[in-house]
């Protein structure tokens, strides 16, 4: 099977993805759908990967999940901490750090 | 040991003694302080006498040894090590410098007893003599800048030592800032002999001299030697860089005798002794140091005979014998100058230590004009005078009779435009006699003073209210101020063994140098000399008899003269004052050089700097510049900070579109 299908679906959830964090404003659909633009690169790396018979993409892949795994406990971390403070659970009302 | 091991211990002694008044003062207490001051350089003295014979050990044509601690910079033409020169030349200044600087400490003991600074005292006095033997130790030229700044810098803080009387502070001011010209001169100097010489080592420099780095009349060696004249003359207290030594007397008298009499301000002979190769090789130079020590000598004896405090009159006649000095060794006569270098030395600290004696019965007041009749009740400071007195103006057979003859010989003999000079120096002889004579018959003959006559009843004078003897004002007795007790050698045993000593050296230190008899100073520092093109001009004996039995009338002339206006007809002086009115205002006023160094230099920099203050300063750099750039900032970030919103969604937008104008660029230019 030809790589452009293993991408043009890759491109497909890194755009979904993209969309949702312009378009959404609950912080929670916005990890989310940073996890899907972060896993959209991964099925990227894994096809990159297969095609050259090489192993690094894999293993980059795998760092991605890492992180990703880290990205996610501070942003649920900071959700619960908003959430407790009973402050306003929308990424447009959190608007302190301004210029 | 190694000669070189004795003069690194003479250096170390004093640096020692001053970290350690300077650190443990209290623990010390007064007494340890004045110990551990005096002891240490009395051990330096007796560390340099070391060092003197195990130097005579030597062959006379390997008299001339260096030792480097370390190194600090060898970099392609520069090759600055901590090094010193240890030949005739600097252990005899260095046995000038301990030996005086040892019965200074010793005097010091008891004339500051009262003084609350007593530690800090003798902290800085160790760290003047610890500067003074690194500038006469320093075996090249960043070693002696070194020293000769250090020296600057001891000068200043015992200039102000009572550093809350105003006058003081302004002297140490004036002194240090004065001083700095000179370093700048001598610095600017040496960078224009090491760019041809290549070499910041003394000898190396010698060697290049010798061997032809520069042709003669080298314009390049003129003018460094001309700057480092600058350095000699500002320290040795030379026209027109004198003002600041007369306004130095405001620092307590053993410093005076110490630095602004002894040694310190002979670091300008010393400087020119060293570099004679230099000198000679840059004839135009040595010349101008001859003119200049003449017209200093003559100007200085001068205004002398008009002052009336105690301490500026010797401070004055200080400068007049370092003229006669400066004279002998711009001319090529380095033994003659720096002879009379060591018996000033001797006659000059005996001088100030009589003199601060007095001002301790005076109750710290220097003015002539209230001192009279103290012969009877100070006889062994009367004594000290008297011989310090015979020795200043020349009387034979005291010391200063024999070294200012051997300048005034040799200067004569040198022929032809010299013989102004060598007219000059008499006139200067008869001068000292009348001006040294005039002081002592004013503080000694005439009725007795109120203090006098107190002292001859055993009750020293003692001041309701001190009071700061140069301008009147009230003064405390507590820490920066002069302490509440005075002291006069007759009650002191620490004085009287220090003036004692001295007065001993002022009338025989002469007797090693006597034409036709012995020349051990000659034949002591003739290894250092012995490339000088004048080591072998001496004068014949017909104008050494000739100059002596001049030097002697003179020196009687004088005094005869001074004995008849103010003993033998008191009240006659007014009458003269009268009859030379114009004479006796210009020198009364100093020749005005003060006036004129404030009117040529202080002024129209002063006025520079305001003109550059309110046009330079506040419309460019301040106008233009810092509020330009801070405008520009605040601009700046006005605008960057417009974009910060706060709203994330708008944060991740941009970071996308700025993603995507990337990965177009890259497509574009793949294709």
């Amino acid at each position: 099977m030809s790589i452009a299908w293993y991408l043009v679906v890759s491109a497909l959830i890194f755009c979904i993805g993209a969309g949702g964090v312009l378009v959404r404003r609950n912080p929670l659909v916005i990890l989310l759908c940073l996890e899907l633009m972060l896993n959209a690169a991964n099925l990227a790396l894994i096809a990159f990967s297969r095609m050259h018979g090489n192993d690094d993409g894999q293993i980059f892949a795998l760092i991605v999940m890492v992180v990703a795994a880290c990205e996610v406990t501070v942003g649920l971390g900071l959700i619960v901490a908003i959430f407790r403070r009973r402050l306003p659970i929308d990424v447009d009302q959190l608007r302190e750090l301004q210029g | 040991m190694s000669t070189t091991t004795w003069a690194w211990l003479v250096l170390l002694f004093p640096l020692l003694g001053a970290t350690i008044n300077g650190l443990g003062y209290r623990r010390l207490g007064r007494v340890g302080a004045g110990i551990v001051g005096t002891a240490s350089i009395g051990l330096a003295f007796l560390c340099a006498v070391g060092a003197l014979f195990s130097l005579q050990g030597h062959d006379a044509e390997h008299r001339a040894l260096v030792s480097s601690l370390w190194d600090y910079a060898v970099t392609g033409d520069v090759d600055a090590k901590l090094s010193i020169l240890v030949d005739p030349l600097s252990v005899y200044m260095m046995l000038v410098v301990t030996g005086i600087s040892t019965l200074i400490h010793l005097y010091s003991v008891s004339y500051m007893k009262g003084d609350r600074g007593y530690a800090r005292y003798f902290s800085y006095l160790n760290f003047f003599v610890f500067s003074m033997l690194v500038l006469v130790l320093g075996g090249n030229f960043l070693m002696l800048i070194v020293g000769w700044a250090f020296v600057g810098a001891a000068s200043y803080l015992l200039i102000s030592f009572w550093y809350r009387r105003g006058t003081a502070t302004a002297a140490g001011i004036k002194a240090f800032v004065i001083n700095v010209v000179g370093d700048v001169g001598l610095v600017l100097g040496t960078f224009f002999v090491l760019r041809h010489s290549g070499t910041l080592d003394f000898l190396g420099t010698f060697r290049a001299v010798h061997g032809g780095a520069f042709d003669s009349h080298n314009g390049a060696l003129v003018a460094g030697c001309l700057l480092i004249l600058v350095g000699a003359f500002a320290k040795s207290a030379q026209i027109p860089l004198h003002t600041w030594l007369p306004d130095a007397m405001e620092g307590p008298t053993p410093v005076s005798s110490l630095i602004h009499a002894a040694t310190m301000v002979t670091a300008g002979v010393y400087l020119i002794a060293r570099l004679h190769p230099l000198f000679e090789a840059a004839p135009a130079a040595a010349d101008t140091a001859a003119v200049i020590g003449c017209l200093t000598l003559l100007i200085a004896g001068t205004i002398a005979l008009t002052q009336t405090d105690i301490k500026r009159v010797i401070a004055y006649s200080t400068m007049s014998q370092i003229g006669y000095m400066i004279m002998a060794v711009g001319a090529g006569g380095y033994v003659a100058g720096l002879f009379h270098l060591m018996t000033h030395a001797f006659f000059k600290a005996l001088l100030f230590m009589a003199a601060g004696s007095i001002i301790g019965a005076m109750a710290g007041a220097q003015s002539l004009d209230r001192m009279s009749g103290f012969r009877k009740a100070m006889p062994f400071t009367f004594g000290c005078f008297v011989v310090g007195g015979l020795a200043l103006s020349g009387v034979p057979p005291f010391s200063g009779f024999f070294s200012k003859d051997e300048i005034l010989a040799f200067v004569g003999n040198r022929g032809g435009w010299f013989v102004a000079p060598y007219v000059v120096g008499y006139i200067g002889a008869f001068l000292t006699a009348v001006y040294t004579w005039r002081m002592i018959f004013r503080a000694f003959w005439g009725e007795p003073c109120a203090e006098a006559r107190e002292l001859e009843h055993g009750h020293l004078a003692h001041a309701e209210v001190p009071t700061n003897p140069a301008n009147g004002e009230e003064e405390d007795t507590d820490v920066g101020f002069p302490g509440p007790e005075h002291t006069i050698a007759e009650w002191a045993l620490p004085m009287k063994v220090a003036m004692t000593l001295l007065a001993i050296g002022a009338t025989v230190a002469g007797l090693v140098q006597i034409p036709e008899v012995d020349h051990v100073i000659t034949n002591f520092l003739e290894p250092t000399f012995a490339d000088s093109k004048y080591i072998h001009d001496e004068a014949g004996s017909g104008l050494v008899f000739f100059g002596m039995a001049l030097g002697t009338v003179v020196a009687l002339l004088g005094i005869a003269l001074a004995h008849r206006i103010w003993v033998a007809k008191p009240g006659s002086a007014a009458a003269w004052r009268e009859r030379f009115k114009p004479a006796y205002t210009l020198f009364v006023n100093k020749w005005w050089f003060d006036e004129a160094i404030d009117l040529l230099v202080v002024r129209p920099f002063a006025a520079f700097g305001t003109f550059s203050r309110r046009t330079f300063e506040r419309v460019v750099v301040e106008g233009t510049l810092v509020d330009g750039t801070t405008s520009v900032v605040r601009a700046g970030s006005a605008a960057v900070r417009a974009i910060q919103t706060g709203l994330l969604r708008y944060y991740a937008a941009l970071l996308l579109l700025g993603g995507a104008a990337v990965l177009l660029y890259f497509l574009i230019s793949a294709s």
